[in-house]
């Protein structure tokens, strides 16, 4: 009987060990293992067989059941797993076919180095105030200190518009006086705003000059505003903005809204200040014009400047912009040419 | 204004490197542009980055000065001259050369007084002086037409000093000159290009620059000379003054040189004032030319004959302003109409010369001139700005001027000026100096307690340091406890008598010497001012993330167009806006920009065009502000959205087998709905449009909260086919974004997610053709009641079979209850109830 064991699980194996696919192990299961299988049918051959030598039979065809089960199992899971590699293998596909085209869409230049701007001065506790563009002559000029003829109204040339009174901004300074008008309480409360804003020029336009330009003016006024204060801010300014170890250099200037007043140079950040085209070999690229408000401005604003100080700056975002991204004409931006604005 | 480092170390000692001084400058508030060097080495200084300069090195053994003993004609040519020259060596060197200069010494003996060259020796750097660009050329030994020559006598291109080349730089003697000097310490120079804002007018001359290194670099100024050698009779008796405007012409002085030469001046002079840009002309004009740009006080010389003759006996100098319809020929030759607050120098004859700006031409200096008359005087820099706005002439006098230059100058100029006038001229200087200063200016005495400079600096500065610093600058400072008593110098006008403003003008100037590097950086240690949220910008903000996220690019145009540009953005018939709600420019770029825009549609519909060249699908948004003129002082400047969409709505691609349809009004519409979806604003509604640009059948107006505030649409066709673009719908919107900020819903409520299962239905209704999709869906919402979450519409159909004049509207149906589970029961009895209030109240039937 023993024989008739071993002879089945042989045919059985050698059946198994030539099936690939499921209909193969189905037949198979059914062969061996089913209810009228082969091993079934062992199973009742036990009856006829002397007492003595069930049990020992019995237990040699369970084995035999056990063992047919683990190899059809196994043989089933590798079955699976090559048709799954076939499958995987089929459904390959060409995966540098280009993609699907997707709007992206995107926001100007100049609106990202704003809001870049407005973010880190607002981390520094100075708020956006918004000023007209279209302004008086007053407020653009007189109030900051240049009254009619003032030789420094010379360094801007001016868009009047045909009521003389009225102008375009050539700077985002007249904004000083009306923050400090409007948020100053009459001269009591303390400020620290930026005013950002369009401005106008009237120049050619080439490559480096635009008739509008964006302008960030900054202001803080307080009972105790030092210069030292205007430093450090603006050195802290220039961490955020360039580099953690941005250095700031000072250079005495004229502005006839501020005095003292200073240029701000950042150290050349795309040569490390060792000089290059950009830099025009100095090391050094300007960012910002500043100083401490003038008297007469803090007058204007409503302030006693003998009780109250000040400090103001005005940067460019386009310039920025441009050395940040190696622009070379400020033309682009006002542009709008759709494979400028995709660049961003 | 160019300085020559050696002019300047005339008044000043300068012991560091000029790179040096130039970088200190700069930060001292007078910006050193560029450094021009002429023979002498760049130096290179630790830690101070400089552009490389590309100029000739003089080589100190090579390039020395010489002295032309004789010349000699060249035996086989005419027009070669054999230059010898004595160098310092055993032998005179024998130059070969053409110079035409040269030629009246030639055969004439030895020249006498010595007559001073520059001398290259070969194996010397020069540039070629026949090449038009620079190149560098070496000197070798060659035959010149049968004599060996081996060096050269140089001209200033050659050298690279000036760009001339017509003949060989010939000096005049000088005591300290030594045959075989190294040229560089001759001629050798460096020039700073110096940038003045505004304030600085009182540097625009060398001792102006040389009072600022004094005060930089702590050492001391050295004046010139001011005493002048007056033997002739007392100027009193020979001229007059008349100053009739005293406040234009605050000072007038006159000094009288009589029997003097007009000639050409010695090479010293005439080399500064090339160095600088000016042209020689003769010893008497050049020496106003030199005082201007010594002092910083203009000089203007007349023609005493011709004063007299005019004046028929001794002239009286008057200062006026010009009688109505008065003339003046000017230097320039221009015949110039005088305005009425032109400030003239007249005599009793007439106008003479534009008072501190430009001479008349009848007056002025000629080879002919043996007596001259000297003006030095003080003029109201704002009138002369006015003079110069009106005549458009600038010249170096009226630079200065109209910046302002201190009356108490007037007199050190004419002083100066005549004695040097008669030292290179010869000459008796009359008597005394003229001089009409009916009100000189008190100088300003500035009380400045060292607390508030520490205060406004934020730097512990010494009493004692702060007042060094102001002596420095020639402030007179007396201390009476901790406070400073500054009076101003009599050459400054910028120091004001206001208390304060005047302490800011000192502390300043003790800030500009001091370094403003030495001020350390602080943090405000100030009271914060409450903060607040600005709405306006995070809308703005708000809004173009959601512009950019649906794919549209943010543009930003140019605020000016015009009214024609504008006028076509309406179809034939449509009113403009009334002229003076403009804001019109009065002296525009370009006439194409000459108003400021009241809508975005012009520039928008530009960049389309622009972009369409090369893009047909085009998505762009703008936010930015129009400019509504009309009655008030300003216009009203309201901040706009625009949108513009045109093209395809996807763009090609090889997963799809035609490409995709236009974009439609339904797009633009489905923008503006994330707009508002995403501002939380629920509160709108459309109306047929209004906007004349738009199609009137495919447009409509936005109405939030029931304001009014912007129109959408596709553009009207006749404004559409005047930009060409007919190729596809052109879409734009254009809308307030002030009511959208007050509109938003900053704190929305969100729902909590429904636990129940939803109930899905279809249903399609059969309606007149003309009837509003939204007037159909109203119904349907309304019989629906809370339980109908969703009413999506997924089909339109016209056509077989349903009957003509009518079309089908197909929508699906969410039905769903948060607190129970809803059966088909339940959904089919709302379901029957939105027919039957359809049916009733549209007249609809139900799609079988
Ligand atoms: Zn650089």
């Amino acid at each position: 009987m023993s024989q008739s064991i071993d002879a089945l699980r042989e045919a059985a194996l050698a059946a198994l060990g030539s099936i690939h696919d499921n209909d193969g192990l189905s037949a198979w299961r059914a062969q061996y293992l089913g209810r009228r299988g082969a091993v079934s049918g062992l199973f009742g051959t036990i009856g006829s067989l002397p007492k003595a030598e069930r049990a020992i039979f019995g237990k040699r065809v369970n084995a035999l059941q056990g063992e047919l089960r683990q190899a059809f199992e196994g043989r089933e899971a590798l079955i699976q797993s090559q048709r799954l590699a076939r499958e995987l293998e089929e459904g390959e596909i060409d995966i540098s076919l280009p993609a699907q085209p997707r709007r992206r869409g995107g926001i100007h230049p100049s609106t990202r180095t704003h809001r870049e701007f407005q973010q880190i001065w607002a981390e520094m506790g100075f708020q956006v105030f918004q000023s007209r563009d279209v302004e008086e002559d007053e407020f653009n000029f007189t109030l900051l200190n240049l009254p009619p003829h003032h030789p420094a109204r010379d360094m801007q040339d001016t868009f009047y518009t045909t009521d003389p009174r009225v102008l375009l901004r050539t700077h985002t300074s007249p904004g000083q006086i009306r923050a400090m008008r409007a948020l100053g309480a009459g001269g009591s409360k303390p400020i620290r705003v930026i005013l950002p804003g369009m401005c106008y020029r009237q120049e050619q336009v080439t490559a480096r000059s635009e008739i509008q330009f964006t302008q960030v003016e900054g202001l803080a006024v307080g009972r105790n505003i030092r210069m030292s204060d205007l430093k450090g801010t603006i050195a802290e300014f220039a961490k955020r903005m360039y580099s953690p170890d941005a250095r700031v250099r000072y250079r005495a200037s004229y502005f006839p809204f501020t005095e003292p007043s200073m240029e701000v140079d950042v150290e050349c950040f795309l040569c490390g200040g060792a000089g290059c085209r950009v830099c025009k070999y100095t090391g050094w690229l300007e960012i910002a014009g500043s100083g401490m408000v003038h008297p007469e401005v803090l007058r204007n604003g409503g302030y006693d400047p003998s009780e109250w100080s000040g400090f103001a700056f005005g940067m460019g975002p386009e310039r920025i912009t441009m050395l940040k991204h190696g622009i070379q004409d400020i033309r682009y931006f006002w542009g709008n040419d759709l494979r400028f604005l995709q660049q961003f | 204004m160019l300085v020559p480092i050696t002019w300047l170390r005339e008044y000043v000692d300068i012991e560091v490197p000029v790179e040096l001084l130039a970088e200190r400058l700069t930060l001292a508030g007078l910006e050193v542009a560029h450094l021009r060097y002429i023979g002498l080495p760049q130096a290179t200084v630790p830690g101070l980055v400089m552009p490389r300069s590309d100029h000739l090195v003089w080589e100190r053994d090579k390039l020395l000065l010489g002295r032309i003993v004789e010349v000699k004609a060249h035996p086989n040519a005419d027009r070669l001259v054999m230059a010898l020259v004595e160098y310092g060596g055993g032998e005179l060197e024998q130059c070969v050369t053409g110079a035409p200069n040269l030629f009246e010494y030639k055969d004439q003996g030895e020249i006498s007084p010595p007559l001073w060259c520059a001398l290259a020796l070969e194996g010397a750097t020069v540039w070629d002086g026949h090449s038009d660009k620079p190149r560098r050329a070496t000197l070798k030994g060659r035959e010149l037409r049968g004599i060996y020559n081996k060096s050269m006598v140089c001209s200033e291109k050659e050298l690279g000093i000036s760009d001339e080349h017509e003949g060989v730089i010939l000096m005049d003697h000088d005591e300290r000159f030594v045959a075989g000097m190294a040229l560089a310490d001759v001629l050798g120079d460096v020039l700073l290009d110096i940038e003045f804002t505004p304030n600085l007018a009182r540097c625009l001359s060398m001792v102006g620059v040389a009072r600022e290194v004094a005060a930089i670099l702590g050492t001391e100024m050295r004046y010139p000379a001011y005493d002048f050698l007056a033997e002739g009779a007392p100027i009193a008796e020979q001229v007059a003054i008349d100053i009739r405007e005293p406040a234009l012409n605050p000072r007038f002085t006159l000094t009288l040189l009589r029997d003097t030469k007009v000639r050409q001046s010695p090479f010293w002079l005439r080399h500064r004032l090339k160095l600088i840009g000016q042209r020689p002309r003769n010893n008497i004009v050049d020496v106003t030319n030199y005082i201007t740009f010594e002092l910083g006080q203009p000089l203007h010389a007349f023609d005493y004959d011709k004063l007299c003759q005019r004046a028929g006996g001794l002239p009286t100098i008057i200062t006026r302003l010009p009688q109505p319809g008065e003339q003046l020929e000017t230097l320039d030759g221009e015949a110039r109409a005088l305005g009425a607050e032109t400030i003239l120098v007249a005599d009793t004859a007439g106008a003479l010369s534009l008072g501190g700006v430009i001479g008349g031409g009848e007056t002025e200096i000629s080879a002919e001139t043996q007596n001259v008359l000297l003006e030095s005087a003080a003029w109201n820099n704002i009138s002369i700005r006015k003079t110069l706005r009106e005549q458009k002439v600038h010249t170096e006098a009226s630079a200065r001027f109209s910046r302002g230059v201190h009356p108490s100058q007037a007199i050190l100029g004419c002083q100066r000026g005549i004695e040097l006038m008669r030292q290179l001229g010869g000459g008796t200087i009359a008597s005394g100096v003229l001089d009409n200063y009916p009100a000189p200016p008190p100088a300003p005495t500035v009380a400045l307690p060292i607390a508030r400079v520490r205060q406004l600096l934020g730097m512990e500065v010494a009493l004692a340091d702060a007042a060094a610093v102001l002596r420095r600058l020639e402030f007179e400072v007396a201390i009476e406890g901790d406070v400073m008593l500054a009076t101003a110098p009599d050459f400054r006008l910028d120091i004001s008598a206001d208390a304060v403003v005047g302490q800011a003008d000192l502390i300043e100037e003790i800030a500009r010497i001091i370094g403003y590097d030495q001020i350390p950086d602080t943090i405000m240690a100030d009271e914060m001012p409450p903060q607040r949220e600005n709405t306006a910008v995070l809308t703005e903000e708000r809004i173009r993330d959601i512009l950019a996220a649906q794919g549209l690019y943010e543009v930003i145009n140019y605020r000016f167009t015009s009214r024609e540009s504008e006028a076509q953005l309406l179809p034939a018939g449509a009113p403009m806006p009334a002229a003076d709600s403009y804001v019109e420019i009065a002296n525009p770029a370009a006439s194409e920009r000459n108003v400021l825009r009241r809508t975005l549609l012009g520039n928008m519909l530009e960049n389309v065009v622009n972009n369409g060249r090369y893009q047909a699908s085009q998505q762009l948004f703008e936010i930015g502000k129009v400019y509504l003129g009309g009655g008030a002082l300003l216009p009203q400047e309201p901040q706009r959205l625009g949108i513009f969409l045109t093209g395809a709505r996807a763009q090609p691609w090889w997963q799809e087998e035609s490409p995709a349809p236009p974009m439609d009004f339904y797009d633009l519409k489905g923008v503006l709905e994330n707009v508002l979806a995403a501002l939380h604003i629920e509160d709108f509604r459309y109306e047929r449009g209004t906007q004349p640009s738009l199609h009137p059948g495919r447009s409509a107006d936005l109405l939030v909260a029931g304001e009014r505030i912007g129109s959408f649409g596709e553009i009207h066709p006749q404004v559409a086919a005047r930009f060409k673009l007919t190729a596809a719908p052109a879409l734009y919107g254009e809308f307030a974004v002030a009511p959208l900020m007050r509109q938003q819903r900053r704190l929305h409520k969100v729902a909590a997610l429904p636990t129940r299962p939803a109930v899905l239905e279809d249903i399609a209704l059969i309606v007149r053709a003309d009837m509003p999709a939204g007037a159909v869906e109203a119904v349907i919402r309304q019989a629906g009641g809370r339980l109908l979450k969703e009413v999506t519409l997924f089909d339109v159909y016209m056509g077989e079979p349903i009957p003509p004049g009518k079309k089908s509207l197909a929508y699906a149906l969410t039905f769903q209850d948060d607190a129970r589970t809803l059966t088909d029961k339940n959904a089919a009895k709302i379901r029957k109830k939105i027919i039957g209030a359809a049916r009733h109240r549209l007249n609809a039937e139900l799609r079988s």
